[in-house]
C-alpha cells in the first residue's frame, strides 16, 4: 500500500469519526462522574495544583503524629498496604510505613 | 540542509540502543532528560537516580561512509544525590529534571543540570597527558627518601589514556521553594533562568549566592491558586525576552527591559475555547507540558496532552499550526485520568531547520510532523527493529471499529511505555528517543 495514501485515509477517517460523535470528551466526563459522584466541583483547580506543589512530602510532623495517636487510642490507625512504596495522602504515616533511605549509588546502565 | 526533505521523505533507520534489556526497570534507571549539545557531537541523558551519562559521536569513518558516527559513552557522573529538608520534612529527589549545555568556549564542555531544588554547573574536561619524572616522588606516588636523590631532572608530560573528568564548578542552591521544572541559558551566555511552579529566577553563571526573581505568580492567599508555571525558555536571540507556559494552556512572553519584576506579560498567547465544549478534562489536557522556541526565534512550539501547537510570536490569539498527536485518546480520558496518565508531561523538539517537529506518545511510539508537506509519521522505538540501516516501518493506531492489518487498536496500547523525552541533532537528521529506561538513536538512511 502506498504509505502516503494510507496516511491520508487515516486522517480522513478520524475526521469523519469526530463529526459523528459530538463530544467524546463529554462522554468520558459523564463516565467519570458516574464512578466518582463526589468529584470536586472545580475541575483542574486548586486541589490538583496544591497536590502538585506538595509533591514529595513523605514524612510527618511528630507533633501531628503524637496528637493523632492520642486521639485514636481506641481506633485502628489506617495503615498503608504492605506493598505500598510511597506514603502520602490522608493517613498518618507510621515509622514502619516510611520508605528506607536510598542505598549507595551505582553506575547507570546506559553507560554499561 | 537537515530536514529539507521533510519528515516523510526521510527514511529513518535504527542506529543504536543504550540501556538494559530486562523488563524489570529499577526506578533509578528511568531516563528523565535528553539533550544534544550545540554541535551535536555530545548527547547527555539524566535519570531518576541523579546520574548523567554523556555520549560522544565518533569521528566519521571514511571507509564506512554508509553511516554517521556512532555515539559511545564519553563520561558518566553522579550529578545530584537524594537530600532531606529537615525543616519541611521533605525528601528532595535526586532526579535530573533538565540538562542544558553551554556553548563551547574552550577545550572543556560545560552543562547545567538540575533536580527539584538545586542547579549545578558541571565542567567536563579531557586529560590525555600526565607529568612523569618527579624528583621527590616515585611513579606510583610514594615519596622518595630525599637522601637518595643524587641528580635533578625536569618532569615532562607524557601521553596517557584519555580520561574524561566531570567536576561541579558552581552550585546554585536555595532559590526555589517549589519544584524546578525548567532551566534555560540566555543568548548572552552569561545568565540563565530557572523556573519552578510559581516563580522564575535569573542567575549569573559566575554568581551562586544571589539570584533575581523575575516572575512571581504566587497568590497572597494560596486558596486562590488557579494556575502554575509549567515551562520557561529564553528567546534564542533576544537576551531580554523569555516565555513561560502555564497549566491553563497559556503562554506569556516577557521583556526584562520593561521592569525588574516581569509579572505583567508583554504578550499573552492563548487559543480561545468554545465554552460549550468545556468538560472536566478541558483544563487538565490544555496544560502545557513543554515550550520550545524555533531555532529562528520567529516561532514557538507548545505541547499539551493531545496536541502540538506552533505559535507565531507576532500573533497572540491563536496558534498558526496545530498537530494532533494522539486524538484517539480523547475517548479514553476517563481511564487516563484514573491511571494518572493524563498528567504525563511530554516534551517536543524542532529539527535543525525548523521544518519538522517531533514528540512522543504511548506504546513507545513517537510522532513527527512536517510543517511544509503537512505529512506526519508514527514510528516505534523497539528492540525488535534493531537491525542497523533497516528503515523503520510507520505505525498506525486504529481508533475504532475495523482494525486493518498491521494497525494497533487503542485498547492494545501500552500506557506504561511512554516516550516523554526526545531530542533532535542541531544540524543532522539524527534523533535521540528515550523510552522508560533505554535510549534509542535513529538516523536517516545515508546512501
Amino acid at each position: 500500500i502506498n504509505s502516503e495514501i494510507h496516511d491520508f485515509c487515516h486522517l480522513k477517517e478520524s475526521k469523519e469519526m469526530e463529526d459523528k460523535v459530538t463530544s467524546p470528551e463529554k462522554a468520558e466526563e459523564a463516565k467519570l462522574k458516574a464512578r466518582y459522584p463526589h468529584l470536586g466541583q472545580k475541575p483542574g483547580g486548586s486541589d490538583f495544583l496544591r497536590k502538585r506543589l506538595q509533591k514529595g512530602q513523605k514524612y510527618f510532623d511528630s507533633g501531628d503524629y503524637n496528637m493523632a495517636k492520642a486521639k485514636m487510642k481506641n481506633k485502628q490507625l489506617p495503615a498503608a498496604a504492605p506493598d505500598k512504596t510511597e506514603v502520602t495522602g490522608d493517613h498518618i504515616p507510621t515509622p514502619q510505613d516510611l520508605p528506607q533511605r536510598k542505598p549507595s549509588l551505582v553506575a547507570s546502565k546506559l553507560a554499561g | 540542509m537537515a530536514g529539507a526533505g521533510g519528515g516523510n521523505d526521510i527514511q529513518w533507520c535504527f542506529s543504536q540502543v543504550k540501556g538494559a534489556v530486562d523488563d524489570d526497570v529499577a526506578e533509578a534507571d528511568i531516563i528523565s532528560t535528553v539533550e544534544f549539545n550545540h554541535s551535536g557531537e555530545l548527547l547527555a541523558t539524566g535519570d531518576k537516580g541523579g546520574r548523567v551519562v554523556i555520549f560522544q559521536q565518533e569521528q566519521e569513518n571514511k571507509i564506512q561512509s554508509h553511516s554517521r558516527g556512532e555515539y559511545n559513552v564519553y563520561s558518566t557522573f553522579q550529578s545530584h544525590e537524594p537530600e532531606f529538608d529537615y525543616l519541611k520534612s521533605l525528601e528532595i529527589e535526586e532526579k535530573i529534571n533538565k540538562i542544558r549545555w553551554l556553548p563551547q568556549k574552550n577545550a572543556a564542555q560545560f552543562l547545567l543540570s538540575t533536580n527539584d531544588k538545586t542547579i549545578k554547573l558541571w565542567k567536563i574536561s579531557e586529560r590525555d597527558k600526565r607529568p612523569e619524572g618527579y624528583n621527590l616522588k616515585e611513579e606510583d606516588g610514594r615519596y622518595r627518601d630525599p637522601t637518595t636523590v643524587t641528580t635533578l631532572r625536569v618532569p615532562v608530560f607524557r601521553p596517557m589514556d584519555l580520561m574524561v573528568e566531570a567536576s561541579p564548578r558552581r552550585i546554585f542552591a536555595n532559590a526555589h521553594t517549589y519544584h524546578i521544572n525548567s532551566i534555560s541559558i540566555n543568548s548572552d551566555y552569561e545568565t540563565y533562568l530557572s523556573a519552578d511552579d510559581l516563580r522564575i529566577n535569573l542567575w549569573h553563571l559566575e554568581i551562586t549566592d544571589r539570584s533575581f526573581n523575575i516572575v512571581d505568580i504566587k497568590p497572597a492567599n494560596m486558596e486562590e491558586l488557579t494556575e502554575v508555571i509549567t515551562a520557561a525558555e529564553f528567546h534564542p536571540h533576544s537576551c531580554n525576552t523569555f516565555v513561560y507556559s502555564s497549566s491553563k494552556g497559556t503562554i506569556r512572553l516577557c521583556d526584562m527591559r520593561a521592569s525588574a519584576l516581569c509579572d505583567r506579560h508583554s504578550k499573552l498567547f492563548e487559543e480561545p475555547e468554545d465554552p460549550s465544549n468545556r468538560s472536566f478534562f478541558s483544563e487538565i489536557i490544555s496544560s502545557i507540558s513543554d515550550v520550545k522556541f524555533s531555532h529562528s526565534g520567529r516561532y514557538m512550539m507548545t505541547r499539551d496532552y493531545l496536541s502540538v501547537k506552533i505559535w507565531d510570536l507576532n500573533m497572540e490569539n491563536r496558534p498558526v499550526e496545530t498537530y494532533q498527536v494522539h486524538e484517539y485518546l480523547r475517548s479514553k480520558l476517563c481511564s487516563l485520568y484514573e491511571n494518572d496518565c493524563i498528567f504525563d508531561k511530554f516534551e517536543c523538539c524542532w529539527n535543525g531547520s525548523d521544518s519538522v517537529v517531533m514528540t512522543g506518545s504511548y506504546n513507545n511510539f513517537f510522532r513527527m510532523f512536517d510543517r511544509n508537506t503537512k505529512r506526519d509519521i508514527t514510528l516505534e522505538a523497539s528492540r525488535e527493529n534493531n537491525k542497523p540501516r533497516t528503515v523503520l516501518k510507520p505505525r498506525k493506531v486504529c481508533a475504532s471499529g475495523k482494525r486493518k492489518k498491521d494497525e494497533i487498536s487503542v485498547d492494545s496500547l501500552d500506557f506504561n511505555k511512554k516516550i516523554l523525552h526526545t531530542a533532535w541533532h542541531p544540524k543532522e537528521n539524527i534523533i535521540a528517543v528515550a523510552t522508560t529506561n533505554n535510549l534509542y538513536i535513529f538516523q536517516d538512511k545515508v546512501n
